[in-house]
């Protein structure tokens, strides 16, 4: 049989008509006794080079081998020749090595970029938007960016959306930013992000589990206008920037109070009607794009379960009202929940919250999101002012960020854990 | 509003505590000594026959200037009603206030910064990051001292403020033994959520504390035409 092979080797190897350049794997179903034989000898050739990916031949399973470029016609022809049907695996074996040392090298750029974004930083919008891009490359089975619309200076805006699949599934809505001066709360949402998709790929509770009932969209920059305005430059002007950045009926005072624009009791007393204000409510019920936007989203989701909004400073735990002294409905449990997620956050670093309504705890404020919320049956509203209690104020030093995302989180964490359980 | 014994953790008592904290500021502060609130315990409040209405105050607070020690102090704070705004007044207790007297590091600050050499100026403190360097600490700290008596002087009710930065600050050249200080310093009041500017001279010596000599309202807007309490 070798002297056979041998002879005919050559002879086809002389024959041959087909030129390849790329070594390829074939695969040999041995249908029969003959066939174990033929592969057998095959095995046996060390010309042919012949690089066999299963071990042991047997007719119940396929036989995969790789050939080399410069045997490929000889191999080909001598398997036709004796009536055995091969399929050709991988027709270009240096591509897909190639292919996938791409994979490797891309896998660990986006790792390194990553571990090196600096989370005790307070990054611009253009870091923040490159970072949301790296996460959800790195896990583009859990996380997907949705663009909900643009800002009014033409910015996109976008939403982390964290989900494992099924069909518009019960939702928990985070946002921050909506204020541009306060850092930190954009700073906590980059690093909590980071965590959801951590927690999940470790597999660290609640987190899969949540995620395996409920979606969690996270809005990092809810203000994208007034949080780039707010980098300019170190002027309080800029720094100190809290609205939108949209132009009014004051050409001399542009930009809107976001957090008084929304449609729940809107020009109530609790808002202004001069632009010149810090809390200027805007010209009517949602006209502000930015508020337009996530209410549209939100509305036509029609599954949210839970709406959280992130805000600095005061160190502040708080449910609605925001327009009234009167107590929600669900005054009870909110208050329940918000002092039992309180507890989770005071035991990471012992930072005293205070729980209460809006309305109690700050001021009386009209046209808030929360209120919002609240009223559209989103039921677990909740906003928080993160640190600190004025000492730095907005200006709170980047060294806090990570300790203030933790603690955040513990809270966030025991509020979507009693969610999910309902 | 509510009379009698109020939530601790609800606005009016922290407001009220807030203005007594300025108040103590005013009289202890130093370049290594600043309070703020810790937390309100208690708190009661009445209407006053003069047609004010006075706050009674149980809280702690922290010295964040340097020992970071809690003292816990009582405070009567009345808000007068009157037309035209005036400022509260308020009577404060705390415990362990006496004890406090200039520390060594006061003295080294004085000594350094009183020499005819020192001209110190600087500006955003903190800067946009939360950065203060250690030298500039001490500058922060008189800043928050001396706003202390802007914001004891503005305050009423529907008022909340802090210090939100030192805009920037410059050493003034005198023939007394004090440290003089010209500072623009921007306040927030967190209940308009207005910055609002203030320039401000301002003395200090170990022996003497912090004294306010001058105070300019800055407008931010070219409209506006007074500030904010005035309304």
């Amino acid at each position: 049989m070798r002297l056979y092979l041998t002879v005919f080797a050559l002879l086809v190897a002389v024959h041959c008509e087909e030129l390849f350049n790329v070594d390829q794997v074939l695969r040999i179903q041995a249908e029969s006794e003959n066939y174990t034989e033929v592969l057998k000898e095959l095995e046996k050739n060390v010309d042919w080079g012949l690089d066999f990916w299963t071990h042991g031949f047997s007719t119940e399973r396929p036989v995969d081998f790789r050939v080399p470029n410069t045997s490929l016609c000889a191999v080909k022809d001598f398997l036709r020749e004796n009536n055995i049907t091969f399929t050709v695996m991988i027709n270009n074996v240096q591509e897909l090595l190639d292919k996938e040392r791409a994979e490797m090298v891309s896998n660990a750029e986006i790792k390194h970029k990553t571990k090196s974004f600096n989370f005790a930083a307070y990054n611009n919008l253009e870091t923040i938007y490159s970072f949301m891009d790296t996460l959800v490359a790195s896990h583009p089975n859990l996380i997907s960016k949705v663009k909900i619309g643009s800002t009014y200076e033409n910015r996109p805006m976008y939403v982390l959306k964290f989900s494992t699949g099924g069909e518009k599934r019960p939702a928990i809505w985070i946002d921050a930013g909506i204020h541009a001066r306060e850092w930190v709360s954009h700073a906590s949402a980059v690093w909590i992000a980071d965590r959801i998709a951590t927690d999940f790929k470790e597999n660290r509770a609640p987190v899969p589990s949540i995620l395996s009932k409920m979606d969690i969209f996270l809005m990092i920059v809810a203000n994208p206008d007034g949080y780039v305005f707010s980098h300019i430059s170190s002027r309080p002007f800029h720094r100190l920037w809290r609205k939108s950045r949209c132009v009014t009926s004051n050409p001399n005072c542009p930009g809107v109070d976001l957090n008084r624009n929304w449609d729940a009791e809107f020009s109530g007393p609790g808002g202004s009607d001069d632009p010149c204000r810090e809390d200027y409510r805007g010209p009517s019920a949602q006209s502000e794009i930015e508020v337009k936007n996530i209410a549209d989203f939100i509305t036509s989701h029609g599954n949210f379960k839970s709406f959280m909004t992130l805000h600095s400073y005061s160190q502040l735990l708080m449910y609605p009202y925001a327009y009234s002294g009167t107590n929600a409905p669900d005054q009870p449990e909110l208050h329940d929940v918000a002092t039992q997620a309180n507890k989770a956050l005071y035991s990471w670093h012992s930072t005293i919250y205070k729980v209460g309504s809006i309305f109690h705890t700050i001021e009386q404020a009209s046209g808030a999101s929360v209120d919002w919320a609240y009223q559209r049956g989103i039921k677990y509203s909740f906003a928080f002012e993160l640190r600190d209690t004025g000492k730095y104020g907005f200006l709170l030093p980047a060294d806090q960020i990570v300790s203030t995302a933790r603690e955040t989180w513990l809270a966030l964490k025991y509020i979507m854990q009693y969610v999910c359980d309902r | 509003m509510a009379t009698g014994d109020l939530v601790p953790t609800h606005f009016p008592a922290r407001r009220a505590a807030q203005v007594a904290l300025h108040h103590l500021n005013t009289r202890h502060g130093s370049p290594f000594r600043v309070f703020g609130l810790q937390q309100v315990h208690k708190a009661t409040a009445e209407d006053v026959g003069t047609g004010g209405r006075k706050y009674s105050l149980d809280f702690s607070v922290t010295d964040y200037g340097s020992s970071g020690s809690v003292l816990r102090c009582s405070a009567d704070v009345l808000f007068p009603r009157t037309e035209k705004h005036s400022p509260p007044e308020v009577q404060l207790h705390c415990e362990g206030l006496q004890q406090i007297s200039s520390s060594p590091e006061e003295e080294a600050f004085y000594q350094k910064h009183i020499s005819p050499d020192s001209a110190v100026s600087a500006h955003d403190i903190p800067d946009s990051y939360g950065n203060i360097s250690q030298d500039m600490k001490p500058f922060w700290h008189l800043a928050r001292v001396a706003a202390s008596f802007i914001m004891l002087r503005e305050s009423s009710e529907n008022t909340e403020y802090n210090m939100a930065q030192v805009a920037n600050v410059s050493q003034q050249e005198t023939s007394e033994k004090q440290l003089m200080l010209k500072y623009h310093v921007l306040l927030h009041d967190f209940v308009s959520q207005e910055i609002i500017h203030w320039k401000l001279l301002s003395s200090w010596s170990p022996d003497g504390g912090v004294r306010v000599l001058e105070t300019e309202w800055q407008p931010k807007c070219p409209h506006a035409t007074k500030p904010p309490s005035a309304n």
